[in-house]
């Protein structure tokens, strides 16, 4: 309460000597506009941007999202045969957060199973990043690319078990 | 007094040559002002502030959401905050009488930049109010049949400016009012009320390099125009706007427009300099960039560029050293792309993808140059990390793919 209140006096006092009060560190209800270091981490250190050959057959892609939205994301994964996902990459159109989003998911499937990444949320993505709410959708889309990715890499699989119980 | 020392002292962290305060202020003067650390709020001692480098303030890219005050108008406003410090209304003694005055003295400096009479303009808080004024009156008019015709003279958002002289000579035809919202354009393009056949005007304060909270609104005398008051009182300002009209405001604001007329011409020249410097560079250098708003009838302060297969926020963040706007400041909270982009048919997703650069009085070639390199790295950048950018590279046409919707 009291360091509210010295806190208060000093941005008063900063004002009145025509300085720009410091906007807070911490931004959890901060506007879209604030962005948190965390999502400008991401653009600035990019993990995994880039792409993995879509025709392989152990590479899952995902793509989500419409320009007209302003949001796309495609998520690629690559997994080996024990069904452990190696190597993820992503690329994203849209903002901070969307970018941020999209970069932490190939992070976060790195070193999982097909089943365990199915088990990524929005809401342990958004966490993280401390995303404010006007942009909690852009941790929904990264949890839809995930998936996408996973689904497509189900799909790619099928015809080989065909063929293995064919055998 | 504690103003003008602070503001001096900050000054003083750029190396300006002294005495050189008569002329227009050293550019980029008080966007480089080292920003010291919040814990201290004692001024200077930069021997414990933190390195240079993280402290300093962003670029002023975003004239059009509002403008810093011009050093001029500055002093024109001081003494009326510490020393002439009357109520305009007092009609007893001295600090009135010269409080009014001084009133007076900025009605006429406003009237004079749009070719209007003094007694045409009444003071208001700013454009808002004044549009509220003016629209208002359309409820009250005399004849149940009057219509009135409302146009921005200057587009904030594109900068493009409408056909005033034009769409005037057709209401003063049709005996229609004519309103103009000219908060981006007074000061910037030549205006005249009677040339134009402007009914209603209003103007903004802080759009002009002058301060914030106050405006006016031109309401024509002949023939006569009728508005109602927003907010009644004791009957000031012909009792079209009640209410203690604020001195020091008022002045600056009437300073902002007599420096906008000397300087409205060689302004005008710099800016279309700088701002062909800006779009020729940037197309120079990356393809697929638009110029939205038509490139003839544009004021060339206000540049908004489409960068395709760039969303415009991350362009923002990745932009953190400039202060730059996607959209309208008003708009930037909600997640809809510009109306006004969507108004003249752009199309979605290069409405997502633009930024409104705006140069103004205090805008610096350095500073265009800044923008420009970091601009151009940025967004190859962001191209790279697009996968609209990748699929456009191989080939692939993106008005045939069917998106997913979230």
């Amino acid at each position: 309460m009291a360091a509210a209140g010295a806190g208060r006096l000093r941005r008063a006092a900063s004002a009145l000597l025509l300085r720009s009060p410091r906007l807070p560190a911490r931004e959890l209800s901060a506007p879209a506009r604030l962005y948190h270091k965390k999502v400008v981490d991401h653009y600035e250190n990019p993990r995994n941007v880039g792409s993995l050959d879509k025709t392989s057959k152990n590479v899952g892609t995902g793509l989500v999202g419409a320009p007209a939205c302003g949001d796309v994301m495609k998520l690629q994964i690559q997994v080996d045969e024990k069904g452990k996902i190696v190597d993820a990459r992503f690329k994203t159109f849209g903002c901070g957060s969307a970018i941020a989003s999209s970069s932490l998911a190939t992070e976060w499937v790195k070193g999982k199973t097909v089943e365990e990444a199915l088990t990524i949320k929005n809401t342990d993505i958004a966490k993280e990043l401390c995303l404010p709410p006007v942009k909690l959708h852009c941790s929904m889309l990264a949890e839809d690319a995930i998936k996408a990715a996973l689904a497509d890499y189900k799909l790619k699989q099928e015809p080989k078990k065909e063929e293995a119980e064919k055998k | 007094m504690l103003l003008r020392t602070a503001w001096r002292r900050a000054a003083a962290a750029v190396p300006v040559a002294p005495g050189s305060r008569s002329e227009a202020p050293t550019r980029g003067l008080r966007l480089r002002v080292v920003d010291h650390a919040p814990q201290s709020a004692v001024p200077s001692d930069t021997a414990t502030a933190p390195p240079a480098e993280s402290v300093l303030r962003p670029l002023y890219m975003d004239v059009q959401a509002t403008t810093p005050l011009d050093p001029r108008v500055l002093d024109a406003m001081l003494p009326y905050l510490v020393n002439y410090y009357g109520n305009p209304h007092s009609r007893t003694h001295a600090y009135g009488w010269e409080s009014e005055a001084a009133m007076e003295h900025a009605r006429q400096q406003v009237a004079s930049l749009i070719g209007a009479d003094p007694r045409e303009i009444i003071f208001t808080s700013g454009a808002t109010e004044s549009n509220n004024i003016a629209i208002k009156e359309l409820e009250s008019a005399i004849q149940p049949d009057t219509s009135l015709v409302s146009v921005m003279t200057v587009n904030n958002e594109i900068g493009v400016k409408q056909p005033i002289a034009e769409i005037g000579q057709i209401c003063s035809s049709r005996k229609v009012y004519f309103h103009t919202d000219a908060a981006q354009a007074v000061g910037k393009i030549p205006l005249d009320v009677n040339d134009m056949k402007i009914d209603l005007m209003s103007i903004s304060g802080h759009k002009i390099y002058g301060p914030k909270g106050v405006g006016a609104i031109y309401i024509r005398r002949r023939p006569r125009v009728r508005v109602e008051a927003l907010q009644s009182g004791g009957g000031q300002e012909r009792g079209m706007r009640s209410g203690t009209v604020p001195t020091p405001l008022v002045v600056g604001l009437g300073a902002a427009c007599e420096v906008a007329q000397q300087e409205m011409e060689y302004d005008h020249k710099r800016i279309s300099k700088l701002a062909d410097r800006l779009t020729q560079k940037i197309m120079k250098s990356l393809p697929d960039v638009v110029m939205n708003g038509d490139p003839e009838h544009h004021y060339p302060g206000c540049i908004n560029l489409s960068f395709a297969y760039v969303e415009g926020e991350s362009l923002l963040m990745a932009l953190k050293d400039v202060a730059l706007s996607s959209g309208s400041a008003c708009t930037s909270a909600s997640l809809e792309p510009s109306y006004v982009l969507r108004a003249i048919g752009t199309d979605e997703d290069l409405a997502h993808s633009s930024i409104r650069f705006g140069i103004g009085r205090f805008t610096t070639e350095e500073e265009v140059d800044y923008t420009v390199e970091k601009c151009i790295h940025h967004v190859k950048r962001l191209r790279e990390m697009s996968p609209l950018w990748e699929m456009v590279q191989d080939g692939i046409d993106l008005k045939s793919i069917k998106w997913t919707q979230h």
